[in-house]
């Protein structure tokens, strides 16, 4: 394919619910998204085809572009001519609810752990983790798999070259278990063997002619490293071959797309990689749905994703306030709210998810939930994403005292320089700083970290477009997918109100203010997007802003819709444990940020 | 536009109902095309295979595992039943010998030289479809189940907790706003689907659960009167495995609110008569709600027939009913259905409908918060 000569580029992403489209076109030189479009999915009855609901959300856009992109038979036209057509269609899917995935290990801390990261990686749910040293008891772990019907399994297990007993005794749990798919009653499951090389005759023996096995190279070949690639690519060809050609309409639409047609959390995990590395940043990205929350990050180019299967605002709203206590959910609310009240409030959503907050108190309590949902979900990425586990440290004397160990989070929210967030509660707040507010309270970035959110949800279809065309996708990546919201400065450190936190100084673009920021106070500093000005931070004792405790930090404030905010209420944010008196102290941030109307002056 | 869709929960008295009665693996249908079945029949009948215990006998009997299957004194394919021995050492000289024996009964299904386990599988398990609803069979799939279908009054909860339970319908409650207290449970309800009127409160379904009910029907229930019962902070809703002894269908939702006049009057119309109720909910993709079905016998009874609207269409004087706060549970009817996006006090942006409530209150809402409702 000759990259110079795609001029339109149509893309869609197939989600549960909603398909939606957009449309790229070059611009005076320039990629640009310019329509979008939406319809319902039609995956399940009466229609039981996906690519109605795709013609339905293409014929939008044409409509609204004035650009005809179905023919008569309903096909996508290509290639792009005066008026018509365009050059690349790409899709992702999450229909049907996503690709569901078994994983199995010898130890759950190191082959099953790096085999649900491929699997999480390749943009799967991870229904359950089986490994030797499960505290299941075997039968209990074969009566498992019996009940779940996932898409397909990942088995790994074992070094090269090192013991195949273990894995093969893992083999033999699933294998008389006899697991069925999910969809079909006429295909095999699709088990992937990535363990060690040694034991393959064996888990070929192990196996009988009722599972479709596949082997690709270890996942684990050595303890001291990874090599998920090869599990990945086979995942995405599975997902294609047998998941996808099982939903209904994906046969045809597998047909239409010129590049293969990748889960939605795959692709948006595509896209922040690309970005991390081309611009050498760390960036972590947020998706928050009804049902789950996906966390996405990029920490010196090692990626990591997890999915929070039960954390999300509608479906799982319920158990966000269960897991996380409504104590907690209301230390972020600044009104008064009865709690038996509450509770029925948060029940009659998820048994309505469509729902949206109509009064201002209700929107107030949806985003302190929706603060809890994300700072578990972080706090479940913080806890995967870690370095590999059971790897042997060579120690110095002068390693001595320190306790550093395998298996430690390589989540580092200082080194945070990228916060990118999407998903309806953050992306669709009525105003913009309520999503900063939200982002700062759960994530607890600090230093200096730029805050933004995904426009329209685009990601997933730029991840895509990323695999045939990087620079197109790079380019709408910056221009039109990211909506700067500002830059968060935070201090790490902790002391007591109205003590000295840090000092600081920002000039450039128009503006040349100077001050200091004392411990617990919030500010914001108007800053318009496009916008940079250098940035001086003097840190007090004890609070360190990303050079150390005290050290001064030359960096870069970028304007955004919300602008600068320079929070002294430390890290970590600690709330009081007094409710009324928690109340008055949200009501003074809210103020402070105009979060809400009732805060406006 | 001058329509919207807006789906509302099904209250009908005329629904030609048709369910797919299925196994979950594939098994025997035990009924044929045409026949007529009763709620209670098995309708198809399977058997799983038994569970899997694992026996690690190199690690019993201290043996490599390679050497594991010499010792067996049964082959593959035996059964074999608990305390018998399933393999013995060789000892030394003939003394000492090691032995392992099954702490279950079960076939012996594979002996693994690699790992020295052996696997026992234990009998089949039976797996049952009742019919869940009288009526005609009118298809069959071969080796998975059939079709049943019948003429029923037909109600659908907005939330259940429990599996399919059965029951002659016995009125509890004289008004759909009346709450169900635990005096109105009497012992003459047992293994009855007892209908309340609005909320109802933790003591009266202990009650209902101790007099042994068969499922418990109303308005509303407190989110915390729910824990109570389940001992449990419900997380999501999907339901119907619970084994709590006694079906729950909330047809309206959580706190305190009246179930739906219509609701109330059609199945007090239909008071004694056995009913087929599922509390199994799933609120995700494939919404699943709780059922309430009172079948019609064809030789004495028809159906009414259902009217002639039109279904989920949202129009001018539809009834609806709010479905958030701060409107929670009133009933009004649609004024007017304003095309441009309105400012709420929240600040969103949202498509709306202007509703004169009961009171004669003229308010506001966003279409996401309202749904249809059948007179």
């Amino acid at each position: 394919m000759d990259l110079d000569k795609i001029n339109v580029i149509l893309a869609t992403d197939c989600g549960s619910t909603t398909t939606k489209a957009i449309l790229i076109e070059k611009v005076d030189g320039q990629f640009r998204q310019t329509y979008r479009g939406e319809a319902p999915t039609t995956v399940e009855e009466p229609f039981a085809d996906v690519t109605i609901g795709v013609v339905n959300a293409v014929t939008e856009i044409g409509e609204l572009a004035g650009r005809r992109l179905v023919d008569e038979q309903g096909r996508i036209i290509r290639p792009a001519s005066d008026g018509e057509g365009c050059d690349i269609y790409i899709s992702t899917s999450s229909a049907g609810g996503g690709l569901q995935m078994m994983v199995a290990g010898v130890i759950k801390q190191m082959t099953a752990e790096s085999a649900k990261r491929a699997a999480l990686g390749a943009g799967a749910i991870v229904m359950d983790v089986i490994a030797a040293n499960d505290p299941r008891k075997p039968h209990q772990q074969i009566q498992r798999i019996r009940e779940l019907r996932p898409d397909m399994i990942l088995v790994s297990g074992g070094v090269d070259g090192g013991t195949t007993t273990h894995v093969v005794q893992i083999a033999e749990l699933i294998a008389p278990a006899k697991p069925r798919p999910r969809f079909g009653n006429e295909y095999k499951m699709p088990v992937i063997y990535a363990g060690n090389r040694d034991a393959r005759p064996l888990i070929e023996k192990t196996f009988d002619e009722s599972v479709d096995l596949k082997i690709v190279d270890n996942l684990r070949p050595v303890l001291e490293q990874e090599n998920l690639g090869p599990a990945r690519d086979m995942i995405h060809d599975v997902f294609l071959e047998h998941v996808m050609a099982h939903a209904p309409g994906y046969d045809k639409l597998i047909t239409w797309t010129d590049a293969p047609i990748m889960p939605t959390p795959g692709a948006v995990g595509n896209i922040l990689q690309a970005i991390a590395d081309r611009d050498g940043i760390n960036a972590v990205g947020v998706d928050i749905g009804g049902a789950t929350t996906d966390v996405f990050s990029v920490f010196n180019g090692t990626f990591n994703r997890t999915v929070s299967a039960n954390l999300g605002m509608s479906y799982s709203i319920s158990n966000v306030c269960a897991e996380a206590t409504m104590e907690r959910v209301l230390k972020w609310v600044h009104l008064p709210m009865e709690d038996r009240e509450l509770r029925n409030r948060v029940k009659n959503k998820m048994i309505r998810p469509t729902t949206i907050p109509q009064s201002l108190e209700a929107l107030v309590f949806e985003q302190a939930v929706a603060r809890e949902a994300l700072r578990l979900a972080y706090k479940q990425h913080k806890e995967f994403a870690t370095t590999l586990k059971g790897v042997q440290q060579q120690r110095t004397v002068g390693d001595t005292f320190s306790q550093r160990m395998s298996g430690l989070t390589i989540v580092d929210n200082m080194a945070m320089d990228l916060l990118v967030a999407s998903g309806g509660v953050l992306s669709h707040a009525p105003r913009m700083a309520q999503t900063v507010a939200m982002l700062m309270d759960a994530f607890e970035p600090e230093g200096v970290t730029y805050l933004a959110k995904d426009s329209i949800f685009m990601m997933p279809h730029l991840g895509v477009l990323a695999q045939v065309h990087p620079d197109a996708a790079m380019e709408v990546f910056e221009r039109d997918c990211l909506i700067y919201l500002g830059t968060c400065v935070a201090a790490k450190g902790v002391s007591k109100p109205g003590k000295p936190c840090f000092k600081y100084r920002l000039h450039g673009s128009g503006l040349d203010e100077a001050g200091e920021i004392r411990f617990g106070e919030l500010k914001l500093i108007p800053f318009g997007p496009g916008q940079e000005a250098e940035l001086e931070l003097e840190p007090a004792r004890g609070f360190d802003l990303g050079a150390g405790s005290g050290k001064r930090v030359q960096s870069k404030a970028r304007g955004g819709t919300v602008g600068i905010v320079l929070d002294g209420r430390g890290r970590p944010l600690v709330l009081p444990e007094d409710p009324a008196q928690c109340r008055t102290l949200m009501g003074d941030w809210v103020k402070v940020l105009g979060l809400y109307a009732d805060s406006d002056q | 536009m001058a329509h919207a869709y807006t789906p509302g929960l099904k209250v009908t008295e005329g629904a030609i109902l048709r369910r797919r009665r299925v196994l979950p693996i594939a098994g025997e249908v035990l009924v044929e095309a045409g026949a007529r079945v009763g709620a209670r029949d098995v309708v198809a009948e399977t058997f799983m295979p038994g569970d899997v215990t694992p026996v690690n006998l190199a690690n019993l009997l201290a043996l490599p595992p390679a050497d594991v299957p010499a010792c067996m004194l049964k082959q593959e394919g035996d059964w074999v039943e608990a305390g018998e021995i399933l393999a013995q050492t060789k000892g030394f000289w003939g003394f000492f010998k090691s032995e392992a024996t099954a702490k279950v009964s079960g076939r012996l299904e594979a002996v693994s030289s690699v790992t020295g386990q052996v696997m026992l599988r234990g009998n089949p398990l039976p797996v049952r479809v009742l019919a869940f609803i009288p009526g005609n069979i009118i298809e069959v799939i071969p080796g998975e189940g059939c079709v049943v279908e019948t003429e029923a009054v037909f109600v659908q909860g907005i939330f259940g907790i429990g599996g399919e339970a059965f029951g002659p319908i016995c009125m509890a409650c004289s008004s759909p706003d009346q709450t169900l207290e635990a005096e109105a449970i009497t012992p003459e309800m047992r293994g009855a689907v007892v209908v309340g009127g609005g909320r109802m409160t933790l003591a009266a379904i202990r009650a209902a659960k101790e007099v042994g009910v068969s499922a418990l029907i109303s308005g509303g229930i407190d989110d915390l009167d729910l824990q109570g019962f389940l001992g449990y902070d419900l997380g999501v809703a999907i339901t119907g495995s619970e084994r709590m002894g006694l079906t729950l269908v909330i047809t309206e939702g959580f706190g305190d609110i009246a179930m739906a006049k219509r609701t109330f009057a059609l199945l007090g119309k239909y008071a004694g008569r056995e009913a087929s109720v599922t509390g199994a909910t799933q609120i995700r993709a494939g919404v699943m709600r709780p059922e309430i079905v009172i079948a019609m016998d064809p030789d004495v009874e028809r159906s009414v027939p259902e009217t002639a609207r039109q279904d989920g269409l949202l129009e001018i004087d539809t009834t609806v009913r709010m479905i958030r706060d701060p409107y929670f549970g009133q009933i009004g009817k649609v004024h007017a259905l304003p095309a441009e996006p309105t400012v709420l006090a929240s600040g969103s942006k949202a498509r709306v409908v202007e509703v004169v409530l009961e009171t004669g209150e003229t308010v506001t809402v966003p279409r996401a918060n309202i749904e249809l409702i059948e007179e």
